[in-house]
């Protein structure tokens, strides 16, 4: 662990901005500055990743750590800040991990087989009701930054997992392969090594997005079901 | 000029893309499984690209510099996709989305090209209803819409204010099936250095492997470049952090023609700059417009006053304040063009009526949206209408639903609550109709060497409507590249498999490593980050929102030094066998020191105003921009030539056979 000193921090900074103070400062002094995954700055793509005094993406509620604003800590706090700590997230360097175990898991089952030709059916074909879109679209919002593993004390992937199968089996387009889905991306979330899901709701807590613990549940009777069907 | 070609298909304008894929060649499944293809970007364009030739039998390769394709920037797209479905029964058709986009070009867009993106867009919302990507939909079930900018009708499709990451995470989920289906190879965190060229063909290109700081080659047979905008030329702006022009800068270098390079769109709706600290700048989605509108006070005093903190906007009442966009467009309002609403705000804030402390911010104010909701709820409930508080509480629980991830990521920067005080906004820069020159088969002047989505020039003109760039990204991936290419590749079914093992990679790898080391071992003493900063003060200030001859002559000569002061006295730290994000931003900057007086010389040389370009030599009495169709109908199409000034200006000249040319007019 490293300790820094840094001066001259607005309350109007984002805290990421308050790393670039820092790293520009030790990039004028030629050291290496303190690597850390980041690119859209404002809490969609999923690329930062910081566990922050104990919490992924800090004191905030529903926020990623690039809108986590300075203003939430007093002058003269000493911050502890890490990377998103599980074995399913190795590190690369400094605060940056391979979050690539989710990609994996997408690889097994996220997804409507559809072709991109466009010669489908109307959009309008088949209506939705509007409950279950809203749903789907909570669902849907998950950014895959993975503060759920970090949160979680057995570093489990659920709320992950079952933001993509709720999304889907919510949808009567994702009904289809709703079995198979289920049960690969399941087993890829188990191949991967994530632990099991004890329900203490930790995740859904610190998660940016807000995405619901109901989820996890409604994975687990599609799970059932498809294990008795199949 | 030879090799200006747009071969823009013969015929009536509505039987063009029809019958061009009637004619094109086409390559047997058979021999696609022969046929290798690199997609550089994981955005809506190269993600839906790659699903769509993985599916159709290609082998592909698709790169993208984050750790996964999930997060490239498309995924911040927030207000929605415009289509053609005229769901709404309000008069809308392809024709129209056709004229509306033309228009809002400020002609100076390819009319087949256009056409035919107008002609796709309804395909692409089956396309991803299918997918699973969950639009707002309204109590029947069925797809609900909203109005953009520029436009009378309702066509855009959203999901709240995430159809950007929406739509991306369909593309992304049906990369994976691919990927799964092993037809996708995909190389996380590896950043494009460059392209290689065998017999003057794209062939491969090398990379920089972003974990370990490997120089890798990769082969093809065609290149298809999706790595989007350079608006970070203007170090502030609303694309991500890492965006860059570096794929489609090299690519120019080796003769790719660049067009238009100095039609930037400033979107009028951002949230204002609070200090020199900042990294970035965070757009507050134009569907706002739909029900937020637009003021300064009246009266410079009041301005003044609110500046201070001395009042409060909320307590200046209505004939106080100054909807000057309602005042000056009465027909669009609040929902004219990017451009129009962004000048716009300048000439407020300029003649000083900005109300926040740099006076650099004008309001957007929810309150009568919140008033007119609630009334029309409390009138659905059967309650009271004149009930002031439930007319709040309803008509705030509407706009929430609406827009609520918007407001609360407005909350956590600038920690007021917009759901009590206007929004405060401020124009940045937020996408680029100018990109890499391409063909009506969206192949660059490199053959074998493609550009899509916001990285090509074609589709947008001088200024692009809302909601248009999502539907461009998608219709070029899924609907357009897919065919056209093909009709390249029927050359290349006995080619076999392209070896690495030539001069040609020899002689680019070592070009990269040799700029590599040299940028490592200069061990100067001023930042890349002071650099590039320094670099988007000169761009902002002499080539932003309103140019002039002075100001861009300027700016090429400040920028031609600031690159020599930066190969002189850059000071990269680390090394270049590791993960280096200085190395990596300081190869991206400096792309941006040679494309960024490129892009200055462009401007200088279109002497006209036309959308986002404004030259304040070419002005109507009343300040509105002023085209000059005689002498600037074409798309400039510039030819890399040594140092970036002295490109070479190759003309397409631009025909308007189905719309007449006139004055834009939002009034």
């Amino acid at each position: 662990m490293v300790t820094y000193d840094i001066d001259n921090i607005s309350p109007d900074m984002s805290f990421l901005e308050m790393m670039d103070v820092l790293n520009e400062e030790l990039a004028s002094k030629g050291v290496d500055p303190v690597a850390f995954d980041h690119d859209c700055r404002e809490g969609i793509c999923g690329s930062c990743s910081m566990f922050i005094n104990g919490e992924a993406h800090g004191p905030d509620r529903l926020v990623t750590t690039c809108q986590l604003h300075m203003r939430k800590f007093k002058d003269g706090d000493t911050i502890f800040i890490e990377p998103f700590r599980a074995n399913t997230f190795p590190v690369i360097k400094d605060l940056v991990v391979d979050r690539s175990s989710f990609d994996r898991i997408q690889h097994a089952g996220g997804f409507i087989s559809v072709n991109t030709s466009g010669n489908t059916q109307d959009a309008n074909a088949i209506p939705i009701e509007k409950s279950n879109a809203d749903k789907a679209f909570d669902a849907a919002t998950c950014i895959g930054c993975g503060a759920c593993v970090a949160t979680c004390k057995n570093s489990s992937a659920m709320l992950f997992v079952s933001a993509k199968v709720s999304q889907f089996s919510l949808l009567p387009q994702g009904q289809v392969e709703a079995n198979e889905r289920v049960l690969n991306m399941v087993k890829q979330m188990d191949d991967e090594g994530f632990g099991n899901c004890t329900n203490t709701g930790a995740c859904e807590v610190e998660c940016p997005k807000g995405i619901s613990l109901e989820n996890i549940a409604r994975m687990n009777r599609d799970y059932l079901k498809a294990k008795v069907s199949s | 000029m030879s090799k200006l070609n747009s071969k823009i298909p013969k015929g009536p304008i509505s039987e063009k893309w029809t019958n061009h894929k009637n004619n094109i060649r086409l390559v047997s499944p058979a021999n696609k499984r022969q046929i290798d293809v690199i997609v550089v970007g994981t955005g809506l364009a190269g993600g839906s690209a790659s699903a769509t030739l993985a599916e159709l039998g290609y082998n592909v390769k698709s790169f993208c510099f984050q750790d996964s394709p999930r997060r490239a920037h498309s995924i911040a797209a927030q207000g929605g996709i415009n289509a053609a479905k005229n769901y709404q029964g309000d008069g809308d058709s392809v024709h129209r989305l056709f004229y509306d986009t033309v228009k809002g070009g400020d002609y100076r867009s390819r009319e087949a090209n256009v056409y035919r993106l107008a002609e796709v867009s309804a395909n692409i919302i089956d396309q991803c209803v299918a997918q699973g990507v969950p639009f707002a939909r309204d109590y029947g079930g069925l797809l609900d819409n909203r109005s953009f900018g520029g436009v009378l009708v309702s066509r855009t499709f959203y999901a709240k204010g995430q159809t950007g990451q929406q739509l991306l995470l369909g593309a992304y989920s049906a990369m994976n099936r691919q990927i799964a289906r092993g037809k996708i190879q995909m190389f996380n965190r590896h950043e494009m250095m460059d392209i290689v060229l065998v017999d003057g063909k794209a062939r491969g290109i090398i990379t920089r492997n972003l974990i370990d700081g490997k120089i890798e080659r990769h082969s093809a047979h065609a290149v298809v470049i999706a790595s989007g905008g350079y608006g970070n030329l203007f170090y502030l702006s609303t694309n991500a952090m890492g965006s860059n022009v570096s794929a489609s800068w090299k690519i120019h270098k080796k003769g790719a023609y660049f067009a238009n390079p100095c039609f930037t769109q400033i979107h009028p709706t951002c949230i204002p700059v609070s200090g020199d600290h900042q990294s970035k700048l965070t757009l507050m989605s134009e569907s706002l417009r739909n029900d937020g509108r637009i003021w300064v006070p009246k009266s410079k005093s009041d301005a003044a006053a609110i500046r201070d903190g001395k009042l409060k906007p909320t307590d200046l009442s209505e004939e106080k304040r100054d909807y000057y966009l309602e005042r000056r467009y009465p027909a669009f309002g609040n929902l004219v063009p990017r451009d129009v609403a962004s000048r716009a705000a300048k000439e407020r804030c300029d003649a000083g009526y900005g109300v926040n402390k740099t006076g650099e911010a004008v309001f957007l104010d929810f309150a009568s949206a919140i008033i007119r909701y609630g009334k029309e709820k409390a009138h659905v409930k059967g309650l009271n209408e004149n009930d002031e508080n439930l007319v709040q509480e309803l008509g705030k629980e509407i706009i929430k639903a609406k827009y609520g991830n918007l407001f609360q990521m407005y909350e956590k920067i600038v920690d007021q609550n917009p759901y009590e005080t206007p929004m405060m906004i401020y124009p940045a820069v937020h996408y680029t109709m100018g990109g890499v020159w391409v063909d009506y088969n969206l192949m660059t002047t490199i053959p074998g060497c493609f550009a899509i989505g916001e990285a090509n020039f074609s589709d947008h003109g001088a200024n692009r409507l809302g909601a248009s760039a999502l539907m461009q990204g998608l219709a070029d991936g899924y609907f357009v590249l897919p065919y056209t290419i093909g009709d390249y590749l029927a050359d290349d079914i006995r080619t076999g498999p392209i070896s690495t093992d030539s001069k040609e990679f020899d002689e680019a790898e070592k070009a990269v490593k040799d700029k590599i080391d040299s940028l490592i071992n200069n061990k100067g003493s001023k930042t890349v980050d002071y650099f590039h900063k320094k670099l988007g003060k000169i761009i902002w200030n002499k080539c932003g929102m309103s140019r002039n001859e002075k100001g861009l002559k300027e700016a090429i000569n400040e920028i031609k030094s600031l690159r020599k002061d930066f190969y002189k006295n850059v000071l990269v730290p680390g090394t270049a066998n590791s993960f280096n994000e200085s190395l990596a931003k300081a190869t991206r900057v400096s792309d941006f020191l040679e494309l960024g007086e490129l892009f200055a010389k462009d401007a200088l040389e279109r002497s006209e105003s036309c959308g986002g370009h404004f030259r304040e030599e070419s002005q109507s009495k009343e300040g509105e921009a002023l085209r000059d169709d005689k002498n600037f109908t074409f798309v400039s199409a510039w030819e890399y030539n040594g140092e970036p000034s002295n490109a070479l200006l190759h003309k397409e000249d631009l025909k308007y056979e189905n719309i007449e040319l006139k004055t834009r007019s939002y009034k």
